[in-house]
């Protein structure tokens, strides 16, 4: 009980991501209309249109005028991240994340950090491949990320078959475990990258308590973005840093209750 | 006297090293741009690839397809798949192998209004009514052309094969047999398939049809297969190809020159002359 109580976020956002996958590949198994197409694009019923607002903005700059639900999807995604979910789609949707998360987990379990030699990169290279990814698809005339994206490989591959981009997965599995922790999702994706922009005035946030937290530090050693909880035990305050997927690990393995999710404070508290 | 003027040395400003931090960045992303750009380009160049109904020009498709699948999960006969990593077809696009399975050309072509982005394009497989209302008319799609290699086809040889013109969905009007007399036997005849191309959709029901070993009639897309006459012939004895001459003369612009000596009538001259 209580550890499905430790792990109640990460058990939901399994159940979400796995959802969304069975709800797609029973459209295309057995014709169940709930939610058909994919990450890219789909359908709720087939009337309420959803689209990715990043390959929406990618194809538009390879000289596509796109069609109205295409648009009017993309519309309301936007909105429901950058007020709600910020960065939610990482944790909470994205099947890659279930691929490196498992790397991660093996990473903990076979103690990779203490021995490996550490190798850094930026984590900014989302964003200059996200910068680079609009002009590259006005000069090719092609959404150019959606043509190598690993997100779009697996959401399709689940659904219509892998093929050959199981290739392309384990690569990932295997950078992430044992090359760079985080690697690809916390450094190289620039759909994280977007959804971090995006989600910049999300009203969905974590909150620290600093009268509570015993410095144990689990919180940090868990986040797969652990420059965002760069406040943790020094003052009591909102993740506002956009790159939090709001993936709730930090809340669940907290033994002080010191992390909760909340409603975002906009207005500073009044210092005493 | 190097190692004094080492030494007094200024520290870097906080804009140089800005701005040498920044072009870091610029070098990886210039080798990274060309990676993805080699990639992109050889991953685009699919000339050979057949679109379901529908589909906008392979240019515009590529930039216009956001890979969701909607038209695959509406295909009934499973002929729609969407391309894998090692298709060689830009990954994640609709496309379908008319050996394995052909389009059967649904009468309400459930694939095409799903689209969300106008990639697949009801309005090039609708036709008008006369009340102004449309109806969709799957034999107005243009998937590709199909087109027979004359010399592996059976029909050719005197061998009699009819199995494509039967497969057709548009019999007699997309594929007609020509009858021509056999020599060799000097009783039989030859009754050879040819391809209408104002007609034929490209749905590939002859392709999986054919008999031979690797088929003698294959689907090509229309950029491959068809030629262009081009401005410089025209069917003089054809109205409507005569109104292709004169639109292209009112677009293009008057290649008349005219320079002082031209201005002057030639009547002019005989009169004013200096005869």
């Amino acid at each position: 009980m209580n550890w499905l109580f430790k792990h109640r976020f990460l058990i939901s956002r399994r159940f979400v991501q796995l959802s969304l996958i069975l709800l797609y590949g029973a459209a295309n198994w057995w014709g169940l209309k709930v939610l058909q197409g994919n990450l890219g694009s789909s359908s709720i019923m087939g009337k309420i249109p959803l689209s990715d607002p990043y390959a929406v903005i990618q194809m538009s700059a390879a000289g596509a005028i796109l069609g109205f639900n295409a648009l009017l999807g993309a519309l309301i995604i936007a909105v429901f991240y950058a007020v709600f979910g910020g960065r939610a789609f990482c944790s909470w949707v994205c099947p890659v994340n279930m691929v490196t998360d498992a790397a991660n987990w093996l990473r903990r379990l076979l103690r990779f950090d203490e021995a490996e030699r550490k190798v850094w990169m930026s984590r900014n290279i989302r964003y200059w491949i996200l910068g680079l990814s609009i002009p590259l698809s006005f000069i090719l005339g092609i959404a150019a990320f959606e043509l190598i994206s690993p997100i779009g490989i697996l959401s399709r591959g689940l659904i219509y078959g892998m093929g050959f981009g199981s290739a392309v997965i384990i690569s990932v599995f295997l950078f992430d475990l044992f090359a760079i922790k985080n690697g690809f999702c916390g450094h190289i994706c620039p759909l994280g990258g977007f959804y971090s922009l995006l989600g910049r005035f999300s009203i969905f946030r974590v909150k620290h308590d600093q009268q509570k937290c015993t410095l144990c530090m689990k919180c940090v050693n868990i986040c797969p973005e652990r420059q965002v909880l760069s406040m943790v035990g020094k003052k009591s305050e909102f993740v506002t840093n956009t790159e939090c997927t709001n993936c709730g690990r930090c809340v669940e393995v907290c033994d002080d209750d010191a992390l909760n999710f909340n409603i975002r404070a906009f207005k500073k508290a009044n210092k005493e | 006297m190097n190692n004094e003027s080492q030494e007094v040395k200024a520290p870097l400003s906080e804009r140089r090293k800005f701005i040498i931090q920044t072009l870091q960045g610029v070098g990886l992303a210039a080798l990274g741009a060309v990676t993805w750009s080699a990639y992109a380009t050889h991953a685009k160049a699919s000339p050979l690839v057949l679109r379901p109904p529908g589909a906008i020009q392979e240019e515009d498709f590529l930039a216009k397809c956001i890979r969701c699948g909607l038209c695959v999960q509406a295909c009934p006969f499973d002929t729609l798949k969407l391309a894998k990593a090692e298709d060689q077809i830009a990954i994640g696009t609709p496309y379908f192998k008319p050996r394995s399975i052909p389009c059967y050309m649904c009468k309400d072509i459930p694939c095409v209004p799903p689209c969300p982005t106008g990639a697949l394009n009801s309005s090039l497989v609708s036709m008008a009514k006369e009340n102004g209302a449309k109806t969709l008319d799957i034999n107005m799609s243009r998937m590709g052309i199909a087109t027979i290699d004359s010399d592996q086809c059976i029909a050719f040889w005197g061998i009699q094969c009819d199995a494509c013109y039967r497969a057709c969905p548009l019999l007699g009007t997309a594929i007609v047999v020509d009858h021509t007399r056999n020599d060799r036997t000097g009783k039989h005849a030859f009754l050879a398939p040819r391809v209408m191309a104002d007609a034929c959709t490209g749905c590939g029901l002859c392709e999986k049809a054919c008999v031979t070993e690797k088929p003698s009639i294959i689907v090509l897309p229309l950029s491959v297969a068809k030629g262009k006459a081009g401005k410089g012939y025209i069917k003089g004895w054809d109205e409507a190809d005569e109104k292709r001459m004169l639109e292209d003369t009112e677009k293009s612009v008057p290649t008349t020159t005219t320079t002082p000596q031209s201005s002057k009538k030639a009547v002019d001259y005989l009169n004013n002359g200096d005869l």
